[in-house]
């Protein structure tokens, strides 16, 4: 467990995806292959401005051990700029005010309290842009 | 490729069942399958066992081997499938194609899930999602059928009520399920004032942590007749199966599942029927979402428009000119064993169409002679159609 959540630290830290230079899709979180070029797969790095709106939530009130400290948190999927969805918590906001639409940014934040293995996890979340 | 057909079903009751083992419960389901088909251990030629996660519930693997000497079945070959949620139904599909082929003539098809050993169920269910990428940040099963609901609410103006109504008319159902994990009746009040788990979901628009088991005599067609009744051969007309991305933020739509649709299409073109055949439904209201969203897919109605429909009371069993839907209960009221549930689905089905007496409370009037199950695996990666008839 230790090692699949360092794994992924370049990315999780930097959100750092892939643009299919074949087809022009990014995907986040990388991928080994393009599921629509396949053998033609052409992947370049691309790093996400971290900008996009959110495209539908949800506020978690029964949570996992490991996220109960937190509840009730707002899970979301969040559309970004460059194309791809991803999911994660929005905060710095109040449940009630999240909407679909809101434009939001990445922040760098703690995941998880504590791990399964007592290893802190740290990545983005997202918050509102203030405008 | 040769017709197959059903011959026996039995289960337990579904529910949080604390003096009950793991063996235990596949074993009752084995054993009553077997005796309602009126066959013999010895005729049973291969076994197959849908399971989710014996690993992660019970801590115990290899469960294709233990069932079998529990059953008593050693040394027939034993399978374990797995699929998360759709793990029972692909168990089946394997069956089907088994005895299809003619490698086996009869065959023993279980699900089973031990759920309530876990002190953290909602941690061991989120296996089914993608764990690097969604449960990591805190995404929970029923949240991430709450972001397809939210969003389904904003496409297409689905009010709470509407929704809520699934829950109402499921435990209607349920009420008359002597094996349901929750018998009960409930008002829509009731659904709408109760807690919320991951809003827009509460409470009552959730299925449970549940233990049981089922299990399926799975027979080819013409050897059938020795064992049961013309009658109460029950043939599978269908099984289709398809796959979509495992993480729901990789979907180009959330508010509707392509695999169910493709599997559906695929499965109606089998039995060569169209939607308004069928008779019964079962299908995977695991949150009431998707037992609208399925709906849609298995052709009921048209896009956004199944609260409506629900609202209307179209899939009550006594509504005439609709496909009654989800009888036993569903998975909300029936509860949702999750490597049970898909055969626990199709064993509805198999009930309403033989009339069994089993059923004799919630029967659904049989004109066409057809029923279809859908069982979902995570929040879409997997789905599982079979179509049944009383017709060859
Ligand atoms: C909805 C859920 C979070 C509720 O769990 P919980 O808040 O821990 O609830 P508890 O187990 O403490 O139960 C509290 C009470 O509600 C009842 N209850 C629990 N779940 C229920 C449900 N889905 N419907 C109706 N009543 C329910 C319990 O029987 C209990 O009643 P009691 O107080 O009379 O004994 C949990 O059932 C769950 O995770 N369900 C989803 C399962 C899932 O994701 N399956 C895979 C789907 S693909
Ligand atoms: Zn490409």
């Amino acid at each position: 467990m230790v090692v699949r959540s360092w794994r992924h630290i370049k990315e999780r830290y930097n959100l750092i995806g892939v643009i299919c230079k074949n087809c022009g899709t990014v995907y986040f979180p990388p991928r080994e292959i393009c599921p629509k070029c396949r053998r033609k797969t052409k992947f370049e790095e691309i790093k996400l401005s971290g900008r996009g709106k959110v495209y539908t939530y949800s506020v978690v009130h029964v949570a996992p051990k490991d996220f109960e400290k937190q509840a009730p948190y707002v899970i979301a999927i969040i559309e970004l700029e460059e194309g791809a969805k991803i999911t994660g918590q929005i905060v710095d906001c109040k449940p009630e005010d999240v909407y679909i639409g809101m434009p939001v940014e990445a922040v760098f934040r703690r995941i998880k309290e504590d791990g399964d293995d007592g290893v802190i996890t740290y990545g983005y979340k997202f918050r509102p842009i203030e405008n | 490729m040769r017709d197959v057909a059903i011959i026996g079903y039995g289960q337990t009751k579904f529910g949080e069942l604390w003096e009950r083992s793991f063996r235990s419960l596949i074993v009752e389901a084995g054993v009553k399958a077997v005796e309602s088909a009126g066959i013999d251990g010895k005729d049973i030629d291969e076994m197959y066992v849908g399971n989710m996660s014996a690993g992660l519930f019970v801590g115990q693997e290899h469960i294709a081997s233990l069932i079998a000497e529990h059953a008593g079945l050693n040394p027939i070959p034993s399978t374990r499938v797995e699929a998360a949620c759709a793990s029972g139904s692909l168990a089946l599909r394997q069956a089907v194609l088994n005895v299809a082929s003619g490698a086996s003539d009869v065959v023993l098809v279980g699900g089973v899930e031990k759920m309530t050993d876990v002190v953290d169920a909602t941690s061991a269910i989120s296996s089914a999602s993608d764990q690097e990428w969604e449960a990591l940040f805190g995404a929970t099963f029923p949240s991430l059928y709450a972001m397809m609901a939210q969003r389904y609410m904003y496409e297409y103006g689905l009010t709470l009520e509407e929704l809520s109504m699934w829950s109402v008319i499921m435990h209607e159902n349920g009420s008359k399920n002597k094996y349901a994990q929750f018998p009960f009746k409930v008002t829509l009040e009731q659904v709408l004032n109760s807690s919320p788990v991951a809003e827009p979901l509460r409470l009552l628009h959730c299925s449970p942590v549940s233990d049981g088991a089922a299990a399926l005599i799975v027979c080819e067609a013409e050897k059938a007749k020795e064992f049961v009744n013309e009658d109460d051969i029950i043939y599978i007309k269908a099984s289709a199966q398809a796959s979509d991305t495992i993480a729901l933020h990789s979907r180009e739509s959330i508010t509707s599942l392509k695999a169910a649709r493709v599997a559906s299409e695929k499965a109606y073109k089998m039995a060569n029927i169209e939607p308004k055949d069928v008779d019964v439904a079962e299908v995977h209201d695991c949150f009431a979402i998707n037992g609208l969203i399925l709906m849609e897919e298995l052709g009921f109605c048209k896009k956004g428009e199944a609260g409506k429909a629900v609202y209307d009371g179209k899939i009550a069993i006594d509504y005439d000119g609709f496909p009654a839907i989800n009888p036993s209960g569903g998975l909300k009221a029936a509860g949702h064993a999750l490597g049970a549930t898909g055969i626990r689905q199709v064993g509805e089905i198999y009930w309403q169409l033989k009339q069994d007496k089993e059923v004799k409370d919630r029967q659904v009037e049989i004109k066409n002679g057809y029923g279809i199950t859908v069982n979902v695996g995570g929040t879409g990666g997997t789905v599982c159609v079979h179509i049944l008839s009383n017709k060859k």
